[in-house]
């Protein structure tokens, strides 16, 4: 189980490399800040290659994340009940996070068309 | 024993040996271990993925907001306008460049065992790279300052 864990690190992280840093370069470089705003998420949402490409980029940094935040609790949290606790709280911490960020890029309608 | 100890054996086991607590390694230990710089990239990987990960929590709930409409979006979207947060980005972006480019050289690492002998000097191609490619990234991402 852990090599899987250990796989999907690597091969996330790959995707991610394109994914992620892809992101960036969009968000902050070709645009900024200052020009994002609701109709620009409304546009780019209007074509299923961006809501495909957002909902990847969540699913794979989401979980690439967590596996990295149990390895962290994993190391860190010495008391076992802590540990437990620690963990249960991460796994519905991210099932929440996932189940929130899919809702919104799936279902997004804009306001009046 | 398992993940979880199960059975007289493994309770009497855990029963005998001492508490998990000990195996943890407290922080200013790192400070004392002569691990150099292959030590720092680890420090920096996890701490720059820590980084990032607290992030994208933050960014799926703004995100969400959009949800709400336009008026409570763009509302919400002013706060990454002001200065710190514009200043949070470019730091931001150095932890997610960061941690793309140390996770490459663990792949390599990782695939290619034999490149192990000259994990520094990819190390040192890491911080090259990153320079490179961060320095201008971030002058441009902070010309707004100049303003």
């Amino acid at each position: 189980m852990e090599l899987y864990a250990w796989l999907f690190m690597r091969v996330s992280g790959i995707v991610l490399l394109f994914l992620a840093l892809g992101h960036l370069l969009v968000m902050h470089v070709i645009h900024n800040v200052e020009t994002i705003d609701y109709q620009f998420v409304a546009h780019r949402f209007m074509t299923p290659f961006w809501r495909t490409y957002d909902l990847v980029m969540l699913w794979l940094a989401l979980l690439h994340g967590l596996n990295g935040a149990r390895t962290l609790i994993e190391d860190y949290v010495g008391v076992r009940g802590w540990r437990v606790f620690s963990l249960a709280s991460l796994y519905i911490l991210g099932f929440i996070f996932l189940a929130l960020g899919s809702l919104v890029i799936l279902t997004f309608q804009p306001v009046g068309g | 024993m398992g993940y979880w100890p199960s059975g007289e054996r493994d309770l009497e086991r855990a029963a005998r040996e001492p508490p998990d607590s000990d195996m943890t390694i407290k922080p200013h230990e790192y400070l004392t271990y002569r691990g150099k710089a292959g030590m720092w990239a680890w420090i920096l990987h996890r701490l720059t993925g820590v980084g990032v990960f607290v992030f994208l929590l933050a960014h799926i709930v703004d995100t969400a907001l959009i949800g709400w409409g336009p008026a409570v979006y763009n509302e919400a979207v002013t706060l990454y306008r002001h200065p710190l947060a514009r200043i949070g980005e470019v730091v931001l972006a150095g932890a997610v460049l960061f941690h793309a480019l140390n996770g490459v050289r663990i792949i390599i690492l990782d695939f290619w065992p034999e490149t192990m002998a000259a994990e520094k000097k990819l190390f040192a191609g890491v911080v090259a790279v990153f320079a490179v490619v961060y320095v201008p990234t971030a002058i441009y991402m902070l010309r707004f300052l100049a303003h």
